[in-house]
Parts: structure tokens; sequence; C-alpha cells
């Protein structure tokens, strides 16, 4: 007779795009705004279905990528946690918006489960071609946080990250998949909604008549009241002053970017995630992030069983570039490893910040297939 | 007078900088006006205004009104919109569009915002151009007329906009002139009061860009022409085709009482609640 396990946690067999449903709903998000794409459509539709039977949750299709941004974003002023999900098309289309979303700090999440491109590409292969295109996508200079995530359960778990930081920082966020991450199905565990920290934006505590929608504070992200509290203000893409109206004076205009700019880059601390995996004492390092980073776990694991000291940072969050954690790898090893799905994207960053202390050696795979233990540990070995 | 403007100065933003950029002669402030007297006379509060405007000049006279006012990406005004009126069906969505902002570079969410029946009370300030980026030809440019852009003469047919909105399905579509203010504070208010997708065409002239090139050069021979050419539903009707030709209908095109999407998605969550 096999002794019955004891269920103590809520367990379910789930996609990577079911745990970005799951995690979206735990942490509070009740609008959706999107259009269909492969691979990002099971977001979608598990977002249609479990929505509307929320208490004040929207669910709605829009009529193109763009739209579904401007609906996100219209009902995020409205003081809405916002979710939508795209893939590399859709992702193209949605570049002007985000600008606009950066501009006037309105907090969304994002994700894009990236698939083989350029153009409509390998709809239905996984690719991680689309990583500057996070960062530089829209036009100007911007701020914004890019996240991935390595399995399913880590899938939900950055998305809480994802809904937090943008709350947090006024921000948009960036969720990279790939179509492996959101089309994996196994195991995970469904946290309690008190074991998670949710965050919320900060709301203004001063009369309406004293409240400044973009003014300069230390933390530098200041108060965002929902459109109809009776704070009433202007949102515009121009560059603006710190009540929201129009400005080209240079010291307004300084003051405004630098702001958007000051909320990030002070917080790296608390932005850039990585995991370390036997990086202590390794000599051959190997930079992944994603489903990648699955395969260099286990390639790292066999090089430690054939006695080579190699260690892995896997990139949860891919920008602001965490650059304190793979400048160390950088200066205690001789080789550094940058295995990803394209012709070399993150690698660049990471040649950025070598200090010359190591070689940067890129795997780099664009024919819709992923990137296998072998061919890492063959990297590995030789390095 | 005075009343009225007293009136106005209470919804205007008095901690903007003014002189408005509007060119002396402009009919969007007195659509801006009209809609500001609409508002008032129904009573709406100012908290409850959601006021989304798009890009070019009709995209900037949001600014200078003590609403909740948002100033979107070209073209974009509609979705935003969308996801406030979602978000807060209980607030009154006013969407004030250029005809270029709307039926060309937003064509797209013009057409769907109307299909879907949304409660939104939209505002197209038709002048026939691109104004502020120096009088280009838009997709509501009469065929023949001249442009930056189409410097011997527009060869492509325009839009109309009230035919436009009727086939995509709005529950509500009107027209009027910012010569025929009366009129147009009806048909406001009646846009307004109205649920579902609702469309106000304003035509308004631009001497600046449009006159210039095409005969009318001062405000003067422009307001004429809206007079002149502007008729009556009613009196359009009863035109012969020559007749027609040479006019521009104006009022209530379409009133129809279809439940909105807002409506909609409330009964569908209802529904579900009730299990």
């Amino acid at each position: 007779m096999t002794a019955k396990r004891k269920k103590t946690t809520k367990e379910i067999f789930a996609l990577g795009a079911e745990a970005v449903v799951e995690g979206a709903l735990l942490a509070g998000c009740s609008f959706y705004g999107g259009y269909p794409i492969t691979p990002s459509s099971e977001i979608m539709e598990g977002m249609a279905v479990r929505l509307p039977r929320t208490p004040d949750g929207v669910f709605i299709q829009m009529e193109d990528e763009i739209a579904s941004l401007g609906a996100c974003i219209g009902a995020s002023l409205a003081g809405r946690k916002v979710l939508t999900a795209t893939s590399g098309p859709g992702f193209s289309l949605m570049q002007e918006l985000i600008g606009y979303a950066t501009m006037i700090e309105a907090p969304l999440v994002l994700v894009n489960v990236m698939r083989g491109g350029p153009s409509t590409g390998l709809p239905t292969s996984p690719a991680q071609g689309d990583v500057q295109q996070a960062r530089w996508g829209t036009h100007g200079d911007h701020s914004i946080i890019v996240l991935s995530a390595t399995d399913v359960q880590d899938c939900l778990h950055m998305t809480v990250k994802a809904f937090n930081f943008a709350e947090k920082y006024r921000t948009p966020v960036i969720l990279l998949l790939d179509e492996v991450t959101a089309h994996t199905r196994e195991k995970i565990t469904l946290p309690e909604p008190g074991d998670l920290e949710i965050l919320y934006r900060l709301q203004p505590t001063m009369p309406p008549e004293w409240y400044k929608p973009f003014e300069e504070t230390v933390r530098g992200v200041p108060p965002m009241p929902p459109i109809g509290s009776g704070y009433r203000y202007h949102v515009t893409g121009l560059t603006h002053d710190d009540h929201g109206y129009p400005t080209s004076k240079p010291d307004e205009v300084v003051a405004a970017i630098s702001r958007q700019f000051r909320k990030i880059d002070q917080f790296f601390f608390d932005i850039q995630i990585t995991e370390q995996f036997m990086t202590e004492d390794a000599e051959v390092g190997v930079v992944a992030y994603g489903s990648v980073a699955r395969s260099a776990h286990l390639a790292v694991e066999q090089a430690r069983e054939k006695g080579i000291k190699a260690g892995l940072i896997d990139l949860k969050t891919l920008f602001p570039f965490p650059r304190a954690a793979v400048e160390g790898l950088l200066r205690k090893c001789r080789t550094v490893i940058v295995p990803e799905m394209n012709m070399g994207q993150m690698s660049r960053e990471v040649k950025r910040v070598n200090p010359g202390t190591s070689t940067v050696w890129t795997i780099n795979r664009i024919d819709g297939n992923i990137i296998t233990p072998k061919q890492i540990l063959d990297s590995i070995r030789k390095g | 007078m005075a009343e009225v403007t007293q009136l106005i100065h209470n919804y205007l933003r008095h901690d903007k900088k003014f002189p408005h950029l509007l060119c002396p002669g402009c009919g969007h402030g007195i659509a801006l006006g009209s809609l500001i007297r609409s508002v008032h006379a129904l009573g709406i509060p100012k908290d409850n205004v959601a006021l989304v405007a798009g890009i070019g000049c009709s995209g900037r006279v949001a600014v200078y009104v003590d609403f909740n006012t948002v100033h979107a990406v070209h073209g974009r005004a509609l979705t935003i919109a969308t996801g406030i009126k979602m978000a807060k069906p209980e607030m009154n969505v006013i969407v004030i569009q250029g005809d270029g902002d709307a039926l060309s570079i937003g064509g797209n969410h013009f057409i769907h915002a109307a299909r879907r029946n949304i409660g939104l009370t939209v505002m197209v300030l038709n002048n026939f151009i691109y104004g502020m980026t120096g009088g280009q030809c838009s997709s509501a440019t009469p065929l023949g007329c001249w442009s930056t852009t189409s410097p011997y003469g527009q060869m492509e047919k325009s839009f109309d906009f009230v035919e436009m909105s009727r086939a995509a399905g709005a529950n509500f579509v009107a027209r009027g002139t910012v010569f025929h203010v009366k009129t147009l504070d009806k048909l406001v208010q009646q846009a307004l009061a109205h649920p579902g997708f609702s469309l106000v065409e304003v035509l308004t002239p631009c001497h600046t860009q449009f006159g210039r090139k095409n005969k009318y050069k001062t405000p003067v021979d422009m307001y004429n022409w809206l007079k002149k050419t502007a008729a009556p539903l009613d009196a359009y009707n009863k035109l012969d085709e020559a007749g027609k030709a040479q006019r521009i209908p104006i009022g209530v095109f379409v009133d129809n009482d279809e439940p909105a999407l807002e409506t909609r998605y409330a009964q569908v969550r209802a529904n579900l609640a009730k299990g």
C-alpha cells in the first residue's frame, strides 16, 4: 500500500503561459487588453476566462496590438493593474506606446513570448531575438525594466515581480519569455496570497490643489491617483513640467528626463535580480537567461562531475543590465560563455562590462531549436 | 455674452500658461466652448469627465480645460479612452480628435470603437487638413483641393465621417459646424447623454492652412462658406442631386438604442457571479 502524500500546498500542472495568468491574478491584475498571437495566446485565453469572474476584472480583445497597449495605458491611468501579452510582430507594433507609457510613467506589464524573427519568422519556435528591442525599441532616451523567466514556476514569480516593479517605479515592465518557457507544462506550486509581497502605486496624501503629478521627489516616483478620484491633472507624451503641462524650457526638460532615469538607476540593488550557481570558485563561467539557463544549469552540473570548475549566472533581470554580478564573474573566470538563441544580443552587454580579465565566448543558435546542455558543456570543456 | 465667458472661465486651467496656441480665427475654441457648455448644462461634475485628445491642433485643446485630461499619441486616443471607460464605466469619457487623427492614422481604432459601441463621446474636429504639421492633405481633404502635399489638387476621394460611423455601428451620429453654434451645443449635449458610441463631426475652418491654399484667405471667408454650405438635414433631403452635391447636411443622422459594450460586459459579469 502506498502512503498518501500529504498535500500542504496547492500544486497544479501548468503551462508557462498559465503560470503568468496565475501570477498576474495573485499580483492584483484586473485588466487585460490584448490581441491574439502565437505563441502568447494562451495567456490571453487564460485571462479571458478568469477576469470576468473576478469582482472588477476587465478583459477586452482589441483590434490590434497598438490598441491593446493603448487600452492598457488607459486602464492604468484609471488605477488598474494591467497586463498585455504578445510576440515579435505585435511587440514591434507596441513600441510607440511603450514610449508613451515611459513618458507618462504609467505602470503596466507587457509579456513578450519571443519567437523566431525577423518579421513573421518562426511563429512556433523559440528565440531570444527581441532582447535589445525590449531595451531600445521605442524612440528616444528612456529607462525601462526588462525581466526574464527560466521555468514555469519562475514565470509565476517573475510576473508578480514585474507587477511589483511596475507599481513601485511607475514604469512599464517587459517580461521576456521564450516559446519553450511559455509552452512547457510542468508541476508548480501556487503560493497562498498572503505569502507574496504585493506592492501598489503610491497615492497622494496632499489635497488636490497641492498635487503635482510629476513632482521631483527623493525616490523619483511621484504618487499616482486614479483618474476620477478628485485629482484632476494633465497627461501628455510631450515633454512636460512637474504639473504635466508641455514645456520646452531646457532646465525643465533636463529635470523631467533625468528624474525618469534616476528613479530606476538609484534602485539597481532592488531591481537587478540574478541567480548564481556554483560561481564561488568558478574558472569557466556561463551567463544565460530564459530557457537557455536551464540547459546551462545542467551543463554546469555535468562539468563539475568531470572536475571542471564551472559556474552559472542566471539573469532574471536583463535591463538595467546586472553589471555588478556579471563583472564579478568576469573577474574570476578565464572564460565566460554566453549562450543565446540569437546572433549575440546579451553577449554585447557582457563584452561591454568585461574589464579585460576574461575571454567572452558566444554560443548562438537561430534555427528554431533550443540550445542543448551538450552544446554548452562542449564549450565549457574547451574554455 | 459676459455670462458665457464667466462660465467658460470656470472650466479653464488658470495655472496653465495662456494664451493658447490656436490661430486667431480658428474654430477649435468654439467647439471646445460648445463642449464646456454642454457638460455644464448636463450638470456633469469635472471629476467625472475624462477628456482624451489626439495629436495635432485638436489634440492641444485638452490641456486648457480643468477635467481629467489625456493628450494621447497620434491616432490612438480612442484606444486609451476605451481602457479608461472599461476600467471606470461610471465616468464620462470624451474624445477630441482631428480628421487626420481620427480617420487617417486612427481609422482602424475609429471603426472598431464604433463597432464595439463602447460608451464614448467623440468630437471629430474636421478642418479638412493637417494644420499643425503645415497644411498637408488628410483623408478628409475634398477631391480637387490644394494642400502642401497635393500641390496639383487632391486626387483621392475623401472619407464621409457620418456614413463611415453609421456603417461601423455607432449608436449616435451627428454633424454640426462651428458657425451654427446653438445647433452644435444641442448636438454635443445629445451625444453626451446618449449611451454607446456617439460621434459629433464638427466642421471647423482652418484658414491658415486650408483656406490660404483654397481661395478662402480670411477667417470670414471660411465662416461664410460654412454658412452657405451647411444645410439642415430636412432641407438637404428636399434638394435635387445637383443641389445636394453643393451642400453638406448637418443634424442627427443616427439615433439608435443598442446597449453599450460596458453594459453588456456588466451583464455578463453579473450572470457569472450568480453562477
